[in-house]
């Protein structure tokens, strides 16, 4: 077993659901509710789930973008709850973001230069501006993108560049660990290949390790050497991508995976139909949260929560009648 | 009552019964911009038979949107349609006055789009929505039309429609809303179904609901669907026949069986080679170099040259003309024969 770069140990996240003029908190969105997982140096987690599940919030959690109400989060040896500001500050260069949108997520005021060169500024102060200027140049080079272009702004750029320049932006300080959040997602097909394939030459040039969070299944499978399934903000199933795909083991893994439409005219298949919505996550369902969208549900999943059990090879699943 | 909101079938004056549903000939639609004139939909034919569906398939900014609200005739002021025909049943749409044309929207022929939300207004109940284009096209009463909106919001499945017939936009999820969207566009009995992306903003297992939806619709009611959609898995799914279209032309025109299994356009094949797919066992993609150009640098010739990994002497001289490619397929490539179209004019 390779060493643990990541370790994340019942994380919560509670958003408050305020009401009327005083603003009382009357409730709580549970975004994240017991969430635990690992992921190991040079490896890649892939995170799904619907719209909703707790995704985005998990991998900001990790980052300490927002403040988990609860948990632990181990990061190359560091409890990073434990650690002050300025410490968290320090950490910081070695765990960065990109986002999904590659339009609204980089300041269209500034130039490429200072877009990809800012992390620098904050993290190496000490940097000569020409230092600066050079790594850069190198650093568009390394995604792609030609350093002529260096003093344009983000919207002279296509959308697979933009993401190209979120990429380079993060890989600045040189991490150890990025959260990818939706990277290809706002992509068409064509790009979005390219950009998978630019992450994953990153991986194994730089010895990188990714939580990859996305929706489309296939693109999951793809980069991912583990994959984490998410449902109203907690984990359905772990396991390693070749059994999940194969041997998915909980109702839901298997409705998501059944519901992917396949680009192979007259390929068969059985569709699991979901009946119904994704419930509130301010008002999760008693039991199992998705007894109610269950095909398989009996009483005992109404009024018991599934454990996330580990059915043998790191395969956990969170189902009473797993199978 | 039962007269007021019947099926109206078959063909009406000015029409004939044995043409095609829908008949697009050498559409050509241009945007007055502040940098000039671009052309975002440059002769586009097609046509779609009775209980068809046909694919609009293709990157963004290809032209599928504006090629829908051309049939529609719903573009924004700034568009201009320079040139073609839209044929419904072998009537021109475009040489139709205003209140003509009304007779087909919403009525013979209905649109959803990708964004329920947009569409739908929010300080209406869902019923009267679902209701209004019987009020408008055939008649009916405010009982009348609530009492049939029940039953199409029935038809599509939404659970407990003669409460949810008086909600209101927000009070629905994601997934209900395009339902009763759906609901809407099927409440005059269209003969065509226009779907602009109708599942893109939604989850997968809310998708898969509403796909299934629709291909039964279209059974149970014999309807034809334009769909338009960059998922070649939807195109897989629910298409006979697709139509690819890039910067504005189309590219290739095939069965869907043989899209697959043999795309002949260089950039079809660049298409489908790029997808990640469940289970294939792939560790690296193959990839279509370069980018998508914009429509007011478009390279000369053949405009996906610069990207194409068959470039020959002539493509970039030359647009070539859409070719028979074998199979019963169309591509607009010179690996097809010599054929060319006349430059684009203005
Ligand atoms: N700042 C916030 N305040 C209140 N609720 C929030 C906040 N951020 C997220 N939520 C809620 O937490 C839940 C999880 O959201 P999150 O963005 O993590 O989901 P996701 O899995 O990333 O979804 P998507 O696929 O749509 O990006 C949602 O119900 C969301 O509305
Ligand atoms: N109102 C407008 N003014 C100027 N140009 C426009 C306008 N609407 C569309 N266009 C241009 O026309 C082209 C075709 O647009 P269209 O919306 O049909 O693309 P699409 O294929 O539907 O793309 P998408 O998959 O992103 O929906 C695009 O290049 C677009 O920029
Ligand atoms: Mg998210
Ligand atoms: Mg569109």
């Amino acid at each position: 077993m390779s060493e643990t770069l990541l370790e994340v140990r019942e994380l919560r996240k509670h958003f408050p659901v305020r009401r009327g003029l005083l603003a009382r908190t009357v409730g709580a969105v549970r975004a994240v509710d017991g969430v635990s997982f690992s992921i190991a140096k040079g490896e890649t987690l892939g995170l799904v789930g619907e719209s909703g599940s707790g995704k985005t919030t998990t991998g900001r959690c990790v980052l300490r973008l927002v403040e988990p109400s609860h948990g632990e989060i181990r990061f190359d040896g560091a409890d990073l709850r434990a650690l002050d500001s300025e410490s968290m500050r320090r950490m910081r260069r070695h765990m960065q973001i990109v986002f999904q949108d590659p339009y609204g997520s980089l300041n269209p005021r500034m130039r490429v230069e200072t877009l990809i060169g800012e992390p620098l500024e904050i993290h190496e102060p000490s940097m000569k501006k020409v230092e600066r200027r050079v790594r850069v140049a190198s650093l568009m080079e390394r995604v792609g993108l030609s350093p002529d272009q260096m003093r344009r702004f983000p919207h002279e750029f296509s959308g697979g560049q933009r993401q190209r320049i979120g990429i380079a932006r993060a890989l600045a300080t040189s991490p150890k660990f990025l959260v990818l959040d939706e990277p290809v997602s706002a992509l068409d097909v064509s790009v979005q290949a390219q950009v998978i394939n630019l992450l994953q030459d990153l991986q194994r040039d730089l010895g990188l390790t990714y939580l990859f969070i996305a929706h489309d299944l296939a693109v999951v499978e793809h980069i991912s050497q583990r994959v984490v399934v998410m449902y109203l903000g907690k984990i359905m199933e772990e396991a390693s991508r070749d059994e999940i795909y194969a041997r998915p083991q909980h109702p839901y893994t298997k409705s998501l995976l059944s519901a992917v439409p396949v680009p192979e005219p007259g390929a068969k298949r059985s569709r699991i139909q979901l009946k119904g919505d994704i419930p509130s996550p301010a008002a999760p369902p008693p039991g199992c949260v998705f007894q109610t969208r269950c095909p398989i549900a009996q009483e005992r999943c109404r009024v018991e929560e599934p454990l996330l059990v580990d059915a043998g090879e790191g395969h956990r699943v969170a189902c009473h009648f797993p199978g | 009552m039962t007269d007021s909101v019947s099926t109206t079938r078959g063909a009406r004056a000015g029409e004939d019964a044995t043409a095609p549903v829908l008949e697009l000939r050498g559409l050509r639609v241009g945007f007055d911009t502040d940098d000039g004139r671009i052309t975002a939909v440059d002769g586009v034919s097609f046509a779609i038979g009775n209980g068809e569906a046909l694919a609009l398939v293709g990157e963004s900014g290809c032209g599928k949107s504006v090629t829908a609200l051309s049939i529609l005739r719903l573009l924004p002021r700034s568009a201009r349609i320079s040139g073609g025909e839209v044929r419904y049943r072998g009537r021109d749409l475009l040489a139709l006055d205003e209140h003509a044309m009304r007779a087909y929207r919403g009525d013979r022929i209905a649109m959803i789009f990708q964004e329920p939300m947009t569409s739908l207004n929010p300080v209406m109940t869902i019923g009267d929505q679902v209701g209004e284009p019987l009020r408008i096209h055939r008649d009916a009463s405010r009982a009348e039309a609530r009492k049939r909106a029940v039953e199409l919001l029935d038809i599509v499945q939404i659970p407990d429609a003669r409460s949810r017939v008086d909600d209101y936009p927000h009070q629905l999820s994601g997934g209900m809303r395009q339902r009763a969207m759906i609901a809407m566009a099927l409440a005059c009995s269209p003969e065509l179904l226009i779907a602009d992306e109708p599942t893109t903003a939604l989850d997968v297992t809310i998708q898969a609901g509403i796909l299934e939806l629709l291909a039964s619709l279209r059974k149970s009611l014999g309807l034809s669907i334009l769909l338009i959609t960059h998922n070649l898995g939807i195109v897989a799914e629910f298409c006979e026949r697709a139509v690819v279209m890039y910067t504005g032309r189309i590219v290739e025109d095939a069965r869907v069986d043989t899209l697959f299994r043999e795309p002949k356009h260089p950039y079809t094949r660049g298409l489908l080679a790029s997808l990640p797919r469940l289970s294939s066992g792939a560790r690296r993609l193959s990839t279509i170099p370069g980018v998508v150009p914009d429509l007011r640098k478009l390279p000369t010739g053949c405009t996906f040259n610069p990207r194409c990994p068959e470039l020959m002497p002539i493509c970039p001289s030359a647009v070539p003309a859409l070719m028979p490619a074998g199979g019963g397929s169309r591509a607009r490539c010179f690996l097809y024969g010599d054929a060319t179209e006349t430059e684009r004019g203005a």
